[in-house]
């Protein structure tokens, strides 16, 4: 029997960008890049994690199906081709005026779960830890409790065995195998390892495909059933004032030795 | 809703001692309690609670819920999601408070979507408004810019960040009340189960307490700085050794050693970087580190904005001498 896996994939600003190029529209509440800076949207690096750990679980099982499911108000079809491009069967794409800047994840959560509900099976869901705009790690967990279903954060290695999952994940000094009964969501961090790369067979399938689109109205969800829970007030770029003393000397050896004297004078070691 | 009172701290308890992140999340706490002017009281959930509920009190709660069951010995997370729910269901709080880590973190917006409100994420600072609204400063898009964000649902919540405000002095003589509750839990609620636990023995000091913090990043080159030079100043400091992402991603050293927004939170009186650029998803592990020194070739780092003292150079040719000065004043 075919294992379906859903993973979810959100299009975000390259969280990479120099902070000096970040904009804030106090206004609108929402983050901009300076445009003569050129920043492209990418997909949330811990979701291209999410979808090497689909692939990699595909790769030992074969009898796989990993969808890829989105929400927002505009995709960049290029940029979540690449999901595809790396192995992905087929993708959902949420798309609706209505989706533009949410930051509150109580929304996300509830569309994302409806598009579950109208893609049909699923077996297992793989997320990202987080979202690199607004790093709320809270839409798996909502997701988890709107389908009730077992929840794994913070995976590092993620097996299917027996209709169970079983994950290892390490958080401070511990080091733990959990295991859930599917259906479940499981979440990945970056030390799942480097995504791979689409090879040109896969990227020249991808081109062909063509993801599914729905309206907020096709998953039956009214405004009302999106009301928020959330309200920013105010969004901002913190003011940093330098205060940077450099140490020089003749040569850097010279200013090492002066910045332990420096540190000395000033009762630091 | 009129009948919500009060802020409610979700605890965490190890080994019958109440966690550093609750005596801070108490004093936090403590302070919406009193602007509300309603009381402060404190979940803790364990099989045994040993001293905590005192412990408790003596931080600043004026009410603990001691909540015992089997199913609550070593932490699970539906077990303690069934528990916690009982509690804030049956005691309405307005506010509710938990601390941001593996507990919290997976917790609290759980709890949120449970009793159909939302949590506010990784707050620096936490107050009560005018209106008697709950309101949130808190870093987004990786520390590069802030939020201000209120509740619209209730109760209202929110999960701290560790090290952004200091626990109340510790009195014994502060007056409390303990409530005893068991959630009568129905083993049928777990639904994940720890197959393996492996604890790894704490080396040196730990990274989460260091009072000096030296750290290293991409611009090491290698992985064979952290068993040499890095290793040999933080020994001869006292200090724990930190990294960048970078640096753990490349396997330079363990992950547990990432400092950072996906990394620790670390509050040192000194923070020695090494070879790092000074990303804001780094600098948000580490803001509240008191003095920040920095050694990194390129003069133009933006590690250099937040730093107190720093050397544009080469580590290999700053480093070695700083430590050898360093020894000499010893
Ligand atoms: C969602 C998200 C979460 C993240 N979480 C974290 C996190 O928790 N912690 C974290 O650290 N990062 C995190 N990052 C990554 C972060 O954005 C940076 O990519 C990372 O911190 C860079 O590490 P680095 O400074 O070591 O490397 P680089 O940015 O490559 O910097 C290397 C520095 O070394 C200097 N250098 C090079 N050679 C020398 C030399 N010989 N002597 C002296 N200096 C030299 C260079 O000038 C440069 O400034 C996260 C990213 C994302 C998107
Ligand atoms: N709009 C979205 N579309 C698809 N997936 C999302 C969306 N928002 C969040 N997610 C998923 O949920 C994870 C955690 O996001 P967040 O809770 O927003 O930090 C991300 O890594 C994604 O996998």
């Amino acid at each position: 029997m075919t294992l379906n896996i859903i993973v979810t994939a959100k299009q975000v600003m390259d969280p990479e960008t120099p902070a000096t190029a970040y904009r804030v529209d106090r206004e609108k509440k929402r983050v901009d890049s300076d445009p003569s800076a050129r920043i492209a949207p990418v997909i949330n690096g811990f979701d291209e994690n999410g979808v090497e750990a689909a692939l990699r679980i595909k790769d030992a099982l074969k009898d796989v199906k990993v969808t890829v499911l989105s929400a927002g108000a505009a995709f960049t079809m290029d940029v979540m081709k690449k999901a595809l491009s790396m192995g992905s069967d087929e993708m959902v794409l949420v798309q609706d005026p209505a989706l533009e800047n949410i930051s509150d994840s109580t929304i996300t959560a509830k569309v994302l779960a409806a598009a579950v509900k109208k893609i049909g099976s699923f077996d297992l869901i793989i997320t990202g830890r987080q979202a690199s705009d607004w790093d709320n790690a809270q839409v798996p967990l909502g997701l988890a409790e709107l389908l009730g279903v077992p929840c794994i954060p913070l995976t590092r290695k993620v097996d299917v065995k027996d209709r169970q999952v079983v994950c290892e994940r390490v958080t401070g000094n511990v080091h733990e195998v959990i295991s859930a009964q599917l259906p479940a969501v499981v979440t990945v961090s970056n030390e799942l390892g480097t995504p791979r790369y689409p090879t040109l067979r896969n990227i020249m399938a991808a081109a062909r495909k063509q993801p599914t689109i729905w309206s907020l109205g096709d998953l039956g969800l009214s405004a009302a059933a999106l009301a928020p829970k959330l309200k920013m007030l105010d969004l901002f770029i913190p003011k940093k004032q330098s205060q940077c003393e450099m140490i020089t000397g003749e040569d850097e050896a010279d200013a090492g030795k002066n910045l332990a004297l420096k540190l000395r004078e000033a009762k630091l070691v | 809703m009129a009948d919500r009172q009060g802020v409610l701290v979700i605890g965490e308890v190890a080994n019958g001692k109440l966690n550093p992140s609750s005596t801070e999340m108490l004093a936090h706490g403590r302070k919406l309690a009193d602007s509300l002017k309603e009381p402060l009281s404190i979940a803790l959930l364990g099989q045994d609670l040993g001293a905590a509920p005192k412990e408790a009190i003596a931080f600043g709660a004026d009410k603990v819920h001691a909540v015992t069951d089997p199913l609550l010995k070593e932490y699970q997370v539906d077990a303690y999601l069934a528990a916690i729910t009982k509690v804030a269901q049956q005691h309405t709080p307005r506010v509710v408070l938990l601390a941001k880590g593996p507990i919290g973190s997976e917790v609290g917006p759980r709890l949120a979507f449970r009793l159909d409100t939302a949590v506010i994420q990784d707050c620096l600072e936490v107050r009560i408004d005018a209106e008697k609204k709950l309101v949130g400063n808190r870093p987004v898009y990786g520390g590069n810019c802030m939020a201000t964000i209120t509740s619209l649902g209730e109760p209202m919540m929110a999960i701290v960040r560790p090290k952004t405000g200091d626990p109340l002095a510790r009195n014994d003589s502060r007056h409390g009340e303990v409530v005893a509750f068991s959630p009568r839990l129905e083993a049928s609620v777990i639904k994940s189960r720890v197959v393996e636990r492996v604890e790894k023995a704490q080396e040196g000091v730990r990274l989460e307490d260091a009072a000096i913090v030296v750290s290293g990043g991409r611009g090491l080159g290698s992985a064979a700085p952290f068993t040499n030079e890095i290793k040999d100043l933080a020994d001869l400091l006292g200090a724990a050794i930190g990294a960048s992402r970078a640096v753990v991603d490349s396997g330079w050293i363990s992950h547990d050693h990432q400092v950072g927004l996906t990394g620790k939170t670390i509050a040192p009186n000194l923070y020695i970087m090494v070879g790092i650029s000074g990303a804001s998803q780094h600098m948000a592990g580490c803001s509240a580190a008191k003095v920040i020194v920095a050694i990194n070739r390129d003069s133009d780092a933006v590690i250099f904005n937040d730093a107190r003292y720093g050397v544009a150079g080469d580590w290999k040719k700053v480093l070695p001498a700083f430590i050898q000065q360093i020894r000499a004043m010893k």
